[in-house]
C-alpha cells in the first residue's frame, strides 16, 4: 500500500490559515461579546452591547447602503463584462485582449484609485475637459458620492468577473446560437435561452467574485466616497480608530462575516445549476 | 406537413479571394430527398448555410415555392438545419430541447405536450425524455436533433452530416431510419455529405459538387452508370480509366487503340471522330474474370478480351476483389460476385494468368478531347 500523504501537504497551508485566519477570526468573536475598554481594547466581562448597540437605525441603514452599492455594482459589473467576455473569446487576439485586461493588476491598487481621484476630482481631467468645451459653466461634483464608489468598484472588479466570465464563455458552442435562430428564436431569444443558462457557471463565479469584496469594501468609498456612501467597513474602521470601541467594531465584523458567509452558500449552492440537480433527483427515483 | 420546392440560380459566394461557390444552379422538387455529394471543402455545406440562412451568398437567388427566401432571417424561412454535431442545447432536457421552436412560438403547454410527444414517438425517444444531452449515445442525439427540427414543421430539412460522428453500424441503422422518417413526414430534404454511399442509398436526386461547382445532377443510377467527367467516376464509387485514340467509328460502336492494351471496342455514347484522345471508365463489377479464354456464341466484335495476370486478392466471402496486371502497365481492378459455393469451385488466385473480358456495352465514354 501507498502511504498517503496527502495530509502532510495540506499542513502547511492549514497551519497558515490557522494562525492568521482561524485564529484572529475567534478573537474578533470573542471581543464582540466584551466590555469595551475606556481607552481602546477590551475589559475581560461578558456582554452583549456590543450586539444591543447594532440595532441603531444609522448602522442599520449603512448595511443598506452596503448592500445597495454592492448589488448595484455587481450587477454593472456583469452587465459590462458579459460582452467583453463574449467578444474576447470570439476574437482571434485573445491572448493580446487577456493580457490587456490584466496589465491594470502592474499598478497599485490605491494607485489606481488615486488615478480615479486624479479624474473625478474637481481639478480633474473630466471637469477640466468640460469647462473647456463649454459643457458646463464650472465645475461639478463628481467625487466624493455614491456614484464615484460604485464607478470606482465596478471598474476595481471588472476583471475579476471578466477572467471567469470568459473561461465559461470559451468553452461555449457558439453553434448552439445558429441552432436556435435556425429554430425560431430571435437573437434577443437565442441570447436569453441558450447563451446565458450556459455560461450560469460563469455568472455566479462572476458574482462571487465581486459581490464578496464589495460587501467588505473599505478603501474604495473612503477615498471616493462621502457622506451617502458609508459602508460597513468604513464603519468598523471608525469603531477601531477613532472611538476607541473595539467591541462594537468586533460585533460589526461578525455581522459582516455572516452576511458574506449566508451570500457565498447561496451563490455556491446556485452553482451546481437546475440542471444537476434535477437529473440527481431522477437518478434517486431511478433506484 | 407540406414540403416546399425550392430553386438555387446561379449561387455565388467568396471568401476573400477564394471563391467558394461558382455559379450553383438546380432545383430540388416537393418531397425530395436530394443529396449533395463532394469531397470536404467542395463549398457544400457553405451551401447549405447559404440556404439556412447563415450566410449571404454574393451573387444569386433561393427561391423556395417561387418565392425570394433570401431576404429573410433563418428564423422566418420555414427551413430547419441539422447540424453536424448536432447542437443540442446542453442545459434542457431532451423534452424541453423538442420542445424549444415551440416555446418560442408561445405554444401553450398542453399544445406543446401534444406535438414534442409526437415526435418523441417518431423519433422512438419515449424513454429519454428527461435525460440532458449528455446522458445520451450519438445515435439518440441524432434523433434529437431530427425531431427537434421537425417540431417545427418545416418545409424544408437541411442535414448536413448529419451521420459523420457516428461508427459505422450505426451509420447504417441511422440512414435507415432517416429515410423513413423522411417517408413518414413527406418534407423535402437536403442531405450534404461526403460519403457516396450514404448519398446513393437514400437519395432521390444528387448532385455532385467539386471546388464549389456543381458536376452533375441526377439519379444515383445515372450518376453511376453515366458520370459526366473522370472526376465524378472516380467520386462515385471504385472505377478503372482507361486512355486512348479512335481509330475507327460505327453506327454504334468505335474501335480505340489503347497503348500497352491493343484496340478496344466502345460503346458511342457520344459523338467521336477519328483521332480523338478518349477516356474510358469501366466499373470492377462489369468486367468478368476467366482462367480459360472466353468464347462468345453472339456478337464477339462487341467483347474487349484482355489477358493478365492476378496480383492481388481479396477474398470477402461474397465477393472476391482481383487486381489484375497487363503488360506492367495496367492494372485493373474488378469485383467477381461468388454465386456459387465457393469451396466447390477451383478459385482463381494469386499469380495465375487470366483473361479479363466485358461487353462495349458495359464501359462509358466519359471524356472525348478532338485532336
Amino acid at each position: 500500500m501507498r502511504k498517503n500523504y496527502g495530509k502532510l501537504y495540506t499542513a502547511p497551508v492549514l497551519l497558515w490559515l490557522t494562525v492568521f485566519f482561524v485564529i484572529p477570526g475567534l478573537i474578533i468573536v470573542v471581543f464582540s461579546f466584551l466590555k469595551k475598554g475606556l481607552y481602546g481594547g477590551v475589559v475581560w466581562k461578558f456582554s452583549m452591547e456590543a450586539y444591543r448597540a447594532l440595532f441603531q437605525p444609522a448602522f442599520l441603514k449603512v448595511v443598506l447602503v452596503t448592500v445597495y452599492i454592492s448589488v448595484v455594482s455587481t450587477f454593472l459589473t456583469l452587465l459590462l463584462s458579459i460582452p467583453v467576455a463574449y467578444f474576447i473569446a470570439r476574437s482571434k487576439a485573445k491572448n493580446i485582449l487577456l493580457l490587456l485586461i490584466i496589465i491594470p493588476f502592474w499598478t497599485n491598487f490605491l494607485i489606481r484609485i488615486f488615478a480615479w481621484i486624479a479624474i473625478l476630482g474637481n481639478n480633474g481631467f473630466l471637469n477640466h475637459f468640460f469647462i473647456s468645451i463649454g459643457l458646463f459653466p464650472d465645475y461639478i461634483q463628481l467625487l466624493y458620492n455614491q456614484y464615484a464608489v460604485i464607478l470606482v468598484t465596478v471598474y476595481t472588479n471588472l476583471p475579476y468577473a471578466i477572467l471567469p466570465l470568459y473561461v465559461n464563455v470559451e468553452k461555449f458552442d457558439f453553434s448552439l446560437l445558429e441552432a436556435a435562430r435556425d429554430l425560431g428564436a430571435t437573437k434577443s431569444q437565442a441570447i436569453f435561452r441558450i447563451f446565458l443558462p450556459n455560461i450560469k457557471v460563469g455568472i455566479i463565479t462572476a458574482i462571487i467574485f465581486t459581490f464578496i469584496p464589495a460587501l467588505g469594501s473599505y478603501a474604495i468609498p473612503q477615498l471616493v466616497g462621502g457622506a451617502d456612501s458609508y459602508m460597513v467597513g468604513n464603519i468598523i474602521a471608525r469603531e477601531l480608530t477613532i472611538n476607541r470601541n473595539w467591541p462594537l467594531a468586533s460585533s460589526m465584523s461578525v455581522i459582516l462575516t455572516l452576511v458574506t458567509t449566508v451570500a457565498i452558500l447561496f451563490f455556491v449552492n446556485m452553482k451546481p445549476g437546475r440542471t444537476m440537480t434535477r437529473t440527481a433527483v431522477q437518478a434517486k427515483a431511478k433506484v | 406537413m407540406k414540403g416546399s420546392d425550392l430553386k438555387i440560380k446561379n449561387l455565388s459566394k467568396s471568401f476573400g479571394d477564394t471563391q467558394v461557390l461558382k455559379n450553383i444552379s438546380f432545383r430540388v422538387k416537393k418531397g425530395e430527398l436530394f443529396s449533395i455529394l463532394g469531397p470536404s471543402g467542395c463549398g457544400k455545406t457553405t451551401l447549405l448555410r447559404i440556404i439556412g440562412g447563415f450566410e449571404d451568398p454574393d451573387e444569386g437567388r433561393i427561391l423556395m415555392d417561387n418565392q425570394d427566401i433570401l431576404e429573410l432571417a433563418p428564423n422566418k424561412r420555414g427551413v430547419n438545419t441539422i447540424f453536424q454535431n448536432y447542437a443540442l442545447f446542453p442545459h434542457l432536457s431532451v423534452y424541453e430541447n423538442i420542445a424549444f421552436p415551440l416555446r418560442i412560438k408561445k405554444y401553450t403547454d398542453g399544445e406543446i405536450k401534444e406535438e414534442v410527444e409526437r415526435y418523441l414517438v417518431l423519433a422512438r425517444l419515449q424513454d429519454h425524455i428527461r435525460k440532458y444531452p449528455s446522458q445520451l449515445s450519438g445515435g439518440q442525439k441524432q434523433r434529437v436533433a431530427i425531431a427537434r427540427a421537425l417540431v417545427n414543421q418545416p418545409n424544408i430539412l437541411l442535414l448536413d452530416e448529419p451521420l459523420s460522428a457516428l461508427d459505422a453500424k450505426l451509420r447504417q441503422h441511422m440512414l435507415i431510419e432517416l429515410d423513413s422518417i423522411h417517408d413518414d413526414v413527406g418534407i423535402t430534404f437536403i442531405y450534404v455529405t461526403h460519403d457516396q454511399q450514404e448519398a446513393m442509398s437514400v437519395s432521390d436526386y444528387m448532385a455532385v459538387m467539386n471546388k464549389g461547382e456543381i458536376l452533375q445532377v441526377g439519379t444515383p443510377s445515372e450518376i453511376y452508370e453515366k458520370p459526366v467527367n473522370a472526376f465524378v467516376a472516380d467520386f462515385i464509387g471504385e472505377t478503372n480509366f482507361i486512355e486512348g485514340k479512335v481509330t475507327e467509328v460505327g453506327e454504334t460502336t468505335g474501335r480505340i487503340s489503347v497503348e500497352g492494351l491493343g484496340v478496344l471496342t466502345v460503346d458511342k455514347d457520344c459523338p467521336i471522330n477519328v483521332g480523338d484522345r478518349v477516356k474510358l471508365t469501366i466499373r470492377p463489377e462489369k468486367i468478368r474474370i476467366t482462367k480459360k479464354e472466353p468464347v462468345f456464341a453472339t456478337n464477339p466484335e462487341q467483347f474487349n478480351v484482355i489477358k493478365g495476370k492476378v496480383d492481388e486478392v481479396i477474398y470477402t466471402g461474397f465477393q472476391s476483389k482481383f487486381f489484375v496486371k497487363v503488360n506492367a502497365k495496367y492494372l485493373f481492378r474488378l469485383i467477381k460476385q461468388h454465386v456459387k459455393y465457393y469451396l466447390d469451385e477451383a478459385p482463381i488466385s494469386w499469380k495465375d494468368e487470366v483473361f479479363i473480358w466485358w461487353n462495349c456495352d458495359d464501359s462509358y465514354l466519359v471524356e472525348v478531347s478532338a485532336s
